[in-house]
């Protein structure tokens, strides 16, 4: 047993742990878990546990249903809520085939497997999500969702139900060693959103799997419903996920050049242009989901063309202004909270880390505001858009290289399969939008 | 991971050579050490980590052993701990010396004594052969039992969170650069390159509480430092 594992064992013991919960993703983002006693710990974290794949989202495969999830002993943490009133802590897993090695379904593999890319190449990919979601009465899909206040932007006044919930939310985030950097009300009534201090992407990734669940814990106590749906209400604001993101060389910030105009260096710039040139064949992966195309929308604060400006909400890619070098980045604003950050990071990486490798060049910053511009103007300007629905967006995914050289075989073919499969079920759906404009007409 | 260093470092023993009986009482308790034979080298040859403690003859050269005790003192960080070997005429020359050492024997040595001098003292500074404890002003680490605890409450640290802890704290008052820390407690392998060891300082202070905060200090534009200052054993 290695040091981590004893660490972990011992602490077990000491703090009389009565249950660890084992976390892994699924590949479409959703947590999964099982709980094993303390007894069976020592042989987990050993030999890991067998379990059953077959019924797990991206799991199948035809010969072999089992899989083996191990411990990652550096991502033990006692949960500060006790499930049952007994102490709990979690440890998220690594997924590996029977025989020992990665299995090609674990989106952790997954992002580990990029980031070793770039490692190789000398740097360190940092992101720092922004999370935004709603607090509605209920989950009951057969009435709109009903939003429990009706705060707006910066309102200070209302110390309302969801601002007591966030508050706690973001207490026991601290507690777990989560650095919450902002927290605030949104736009939307009930909307909020936590930004998270930027760490390296795996972190991340198992961080923003652990807020999206304490979100959900603290909000279900008080009876309140915790949504990451990326438009849940017509008319105002969805939830994205901005995620700030640069790429570090040992001690230092690859992204800044403090003589340029931007502040950015080459390697900033290139990995920019990577980004924006494969952004339409990652969206299918950011924003997985039929829903999320009813966010990327005009008039939203959501990004619907590719381009990047300095301080443009409505731009793929904004550059912040930053107070010192060290925190340069950009700020890439088309995924939504519902996706698998594991391998959102992973695709966005890889964009990057292509457009330094094939030295691509930057496009002009937008100047002007594009929602105002026409299609013809666009098109004279070569500015792309995103895919405008989940379709498009695994047509263009289904072309890509990238993304099949990024998610592995396994991944790629199941995720289209599945996301056709979810496309054609909406396909075949009469909308209430159908029955209140047409029955009546035609 | 990295390389653990979990092998104590040399005590210094000065003057070199260590006498036959000392050597033997060090061998047999397994302290590992080192000796110099002019006070300088103390600095000279000083490991990355700092001596773990000193063992001091003042029976050859006792003007230089009395200012090595002094300089070991009064140094930014003072060495503890420090075991002063006197001849008995010496005895008086320990009176206003008191703070520059931890406990004195007096010669001829008697190997047991020595023994039990050294294990008392090392199991006052937490930092012994087996040490199960670093203690320091409210925070204690137990070794042994991998907890540790800020003014009586339990932290709920993750493993590398108690892996930077433990190698700050065995080394008070060093300043370590973000690429050495990197390097000795995470290992190269890691992916977070040398921002992690922030967002990791980040999260002990927010797990220790803003009063204990302090106790990891940041030294700017160099990397971190341990509980200068209040040293206290
Ligand atoms: N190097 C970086 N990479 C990714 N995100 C970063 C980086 N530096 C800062 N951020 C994120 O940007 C936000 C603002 O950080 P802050 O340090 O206040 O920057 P500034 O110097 O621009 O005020 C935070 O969410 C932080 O996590």
């Amino acid at each position: 047993m290695n040091h981590q594992g004893e660490y972990v064992l011992r602490t077990v013991e000491e703090r009389h742990i009565r249950f660890v919960q084992l976390w892994f993703t699924d590949v479409l983002g959703t947590p999964k878990t099982f709980s094993i006693t303390p007894a069976e710990l020592e042989n987990a974290l050993e030999e890991g546990m067998t379990f059953d794949g077959s019924a797990i989202d991206g799991f199948s495969r035809v010969q072999e249903s089992d899989v083996l999830a191990r411990p990652d002993p550096q991502t033990f943490q006692l949960l500060p809520w006790h499930p049952d009133r007994v102490p709990v802590a979690r440890v998220f897993c690594d997924i590996f085939n029977l025989d020992g090695t990665p299995f090609e379904g674990c989106p952790r593999h997954t992002l580990r497997r990029t980031l070793d890319r770039a490692h190789q190449a000398g740097f360190t990919f940092f992101a720092a999500p922004e999370i935004e979601y709603f607090y509605f009465a209920d989950a009951d899909p057969s009435h709109p969702p009903v939003a429990i206040d009706s705060g707006s932007y910066f309102d200070l006044t209302t110390s309302d139900l969801s601002s007591e919930i966030r508050k706690e939310s973001v207490l026991t985030l601290e507690e777990m060693g989560i650095p919450v950097e902002h927290a605030q009300h949104e736009d939307a009534p009930s909307q909020h959103e936590i930004d998270l201090r930027h760490t390296d992407a795996l972190t991340m990734a198992d961080t923003v799997m652990t807020v999206r669940l304490v979100l959900k814990e603290i909000a279900s106590r008080q009876g309140v419903h915790t949504s990451f749906m990326p438009k849940p209400l017509a008319g105002v604001q969805g939830s994205g996920m901005h995620t700030h993101i640069s790429l570090s060389q040992g001690d230092t910030n690859a992204f800044s050049d403090p003589d340029d105009e931007y502040g950015l260096s080459p390697v900033a710039k290139r990995f920019m242009a990577g980004l924006l040139r494969h952004a339409p064949e990652i969206t299918a992966v950011t924003n997985q989901w039929v829903n999320s195309y009813k966010r990327l929308v005009n008039g939203y604060e959501a990004p619907v063309h590719v381009s990047w400006a300095r301080n443009n909400r409505s731009s793929l890619v904004r550059v912040p202004v930053v107070k010192r070098i060290e925190s340069t980045r950009i700020e890439y604003r088309a995924p939504d909270t519902a996706c698998n950050p594991y391998l959102a990071f992973a695709v966005v990486l890889a964009a990057g880390l292509k457009g330094i490798e094939e030295g691509y060049e930057l496009p002009p910053e937008a100047a002007t505001n594009l929602f105002t511009m026409t299609p013809e103007e666009l098109a004279a300007d070569g500015i792309r858009s995103l895919p405008g629905s989940l379709n498009e967006a695994v047509v263009e995914m289904e072309r890509s290289e990238l993304v099949a050289e990024t998610l592995g075989e396994h991944v790629f073919e199941w995720f289209i399969r599945n996301k056709r499969a979810e496309w054609g079920a909406y396909k075949t759906h009469i909308s209430q939008f159908e029955l209140d404009r047409y029955l009546p007409m035609l | 991971m990295g390389e653990r260093e979990e092998e104590m470092e040399p005590l210094l023993c000065f003057p070199a050579p260590v006498s036959d009986d000392l050597t033997q009482v060090l061998e047999r308790a397994g302290y590992p050490w080192k000796a110099v034979s002019r006070p300088e080298h103390a600095e000279t040859d000083e490991p990355e980590d700092g001596w773990s403690g000193a063992v001091i003859s003042a029976d050859g050269d006792a003007q230089g052993a009395f200012a090595l005790c002094r300089l070991l003192r009064t140094r930014e960080v003072p060495l503890r701990p420090l075991l002063l070997l006197i001849a008995p005429n010496q005895i008086p020359e320990l009176q206003l010396r008191e703070d520059h050492f931890d406990d004195f024997c007096v010669l001829p040595v008697r190997p047991e004594e020595v023994a039990a001098r050294l294990a008392h003292l090392f199991w006052h500074t937490g930092r012994g052969l087996r040490p199960e404890l670093i203690e320091h002003g409210p925070l204690v680490l137990n070794l042994e039992t991998y907890q540790a605890a800020v003014a009586g409450r339990v932290l709920d640290l993750t493993y590398m969170e108690y892996e930077l802890l433990r190698f700050l704290a065995a080394r008070p008052g060093k300043v370590f650069t973000r690429e050495t820390l990197l390097s000795r407690v995470w290992g190269y392998e890691y992916y977070g390159g040398a921002r992690t060891v922030d967002v990791h300082v980040r999260r002990l202070r927010a797990k220790l509480g803003e009063e204990h905060a302090h106790l990891i200090e940041t030294v700017r534009s160099v990397g971190y430092r341990f509980g200068q200052g209040n040293w206290a054993p």
